[in-house]
């Protein structure tokens, strides 16, 4: 290519045709770690995104860039996609729920209407 | 930065219609009875297989737009007059690449590998913005690109995190937030050129000049030329028309660009205070065009930079692999 960039950086380079090809292989970007975020220490830590990465020690620095950039944060966890065991979607209704549980609920359990009751047929 | 809405193929209607057939009718209804309520899909959810081929494509496309939209702007890290503006630059330009590893992420849920789309982008199959395909020539384009391009931006993206497909809208939810920075300081540098020295003035006005044609570009071509898909928009994939969007951000931006003395090479840039539209001159439809399809002056450029990137990595991808790691999909 002649260059004939505006940009110095691209004008060092040495660049290729471009019609070259250049194939990434399937699996050359790593794997996939989910990325968990502790604001403060105390708090839970938060799922708040993905990143991809060779090994776990990467994939902390590399999380550590990409979601601790800004604003507070105390700790990062990383585990890998893979290794999460879940509940398949097509299985919700399980988690479907009597929304009659007052007996299993503080609510459930009114014991000062009891007591007054009481103290006004005394 | 940089929605890709508008790069968008509609679906075509044979391919619509095959697709649709195979798609369980009871099922179909099931889902689209979820997105009228208002329901997140999630990755593991049934979906129409047509609505996952657009939300790749419009993540994808989103995803590059990103990446490649931080290499006009890198350009003029080196440059960038003074120690604040030269940090704000590189935290903007870290936001950016760091928004396409979300997006592709996000895409990545619905099923196509990260290094599939990189592909794609190489050989030029996928599309990124048209905007990214012209040069950044001076301080002020790069001010330009700072405020107006991300204002378009943003009025994209607010839409889209609106939308149906759950990783992308928390994805859009993350990059808005930074996006707001990015306009915020492109609006301070834009004003300060604005009322600077009348050698800065000039050479905001030649950069707006420029970009003006490329901003109008932005949000793609009039909705009466583009076949406006009713299924796509009922889907919530695509949330809002081209017009609809140029029109809201001519609404916001003309007046700020006004207020500072600039002119916009537009004589016939009004609003209609009787329907409270835009108009203006069409901008040159099939200049959009060539340039997409690579006539651009830096399409070549562009492809190039990123083409050389990935291969001058891969000694250090390769060195890092640890072959004992499987392949995964993020989970949400």
């Amino acid at each position: 290519m002649s260059n004939e960039s505006l940009d110095p950086r691209v004008n060092r380079l040495k660049l290729d045709d471009a019609g070259t090809v250049i194939r990434v292989e399937e699996g050359e970007n790593w794997n996939v770690y989910e990325v968990f975020h502790q604001e403060k220490r105390g708090a839970h830590h938060e799922h708040v995104g993905c990143v991809h990465a060779p090994d776990p020690q990467l994939a902390l620095v590399f999380a550590k860039e990409q979601f601790a950039r800004r604003k507070k944060c105390v700790n990062l966890w990383v585990v890998r996609s893979a290794d999460i065991l879940a509940f398949d979607v097509e299985d919700e209704d399980m988690f479907a729920n009597n929304l009659e549980k007052n007996y299993r609920d503080a609510s459930g359990f009114k014991v000062m209407e009891k007591i007054n009751k009481f103290k006004q047929s005394k | 930065m940089y929605g890709g809405g508008y790069i968008f193929d509609e679906p075509n209607g044979k391919q619509l219609r095959e697709e649709q057939q195979h798609d369980d009718p009871e099922k179909l209804e099931a889902f689209e009875e979820r997105i009228s309520r208002g329901e997140k899909i999630e990755p593991g959810d049934w979906m129409p297989a047509e609505y996952r081929r657009q939300l790749i494509r419009l993540i994808e496309q989103h995803a590059h737009s990103e990446v490649i939209g931080a290499l006009p702007e890198g350009t003029w890290i080196t440059r960038a007059p003074g120690f604040k503006r030269k940090l704000a630059l590189i935290a903007k330009v870290q936001d950016e690449i760091g928004h396409g590893q979300l997006l592709y992420n996000a895409a990545e849920t619905l099923g196509k590998s990260r290094e599939a789309m990189i592909n794609d982008l190489l050989s030029g199959k996928s599309k990124y913005s048209n905007v990214f395909n012209y040069p950044a020539k001076t301080w002020a384009d790069v001010t330009v690109i700072g405020f107006l391009i991300d204002a378009a931006a943003i009025v994209n993206q607010v839409a889209n995190a609106k939308g149906s497909y759950g990783p992308y809208c928390r994805a859009l939810e993350r990059i808005c937030y930074e996006e707001s920075f990015h306009l915020k300081q492109g609006h301070d540098a834009f004003i300060e050129l604005a009322t600077g020295t009348p050698a800065q003035k000039t050479m905001l006005q030649d950069a707006l000049n420029r970009w003006w044609q490329p901003i109008m570009h932005f949000f793609g071509p009039p909705d009466k030329t583009s076949q406006h898909s009713e299924k796509l928009m009922m889907w919530k994939v695509k949330m809002a028309s081209n017009d609809e969007m140029r029109n809201q951000f001519l609404d916001t931006y003309v007046p700020k660009i006004l207020e500072l003395g600039l002119t916009l090479p537009d004589p016939l840039l009004r609003k209609n205070p009787d329907t409270s539209r835009w108009e203006y001159t069409d901008p040159d439809w099939d200049e959009f065009f060539r340039v997409i399809n690579g006539g651009g002056p830096c399409n070549e450029e562009r492809l190039q930079v990123r083409k050389w990137a990935e291969e001058h990595g891969r000694w250090v991808r390769k060195a890092l692999m640890n072959p004992s790691e499987r392949h995964a999909l993020p989970v949400a």
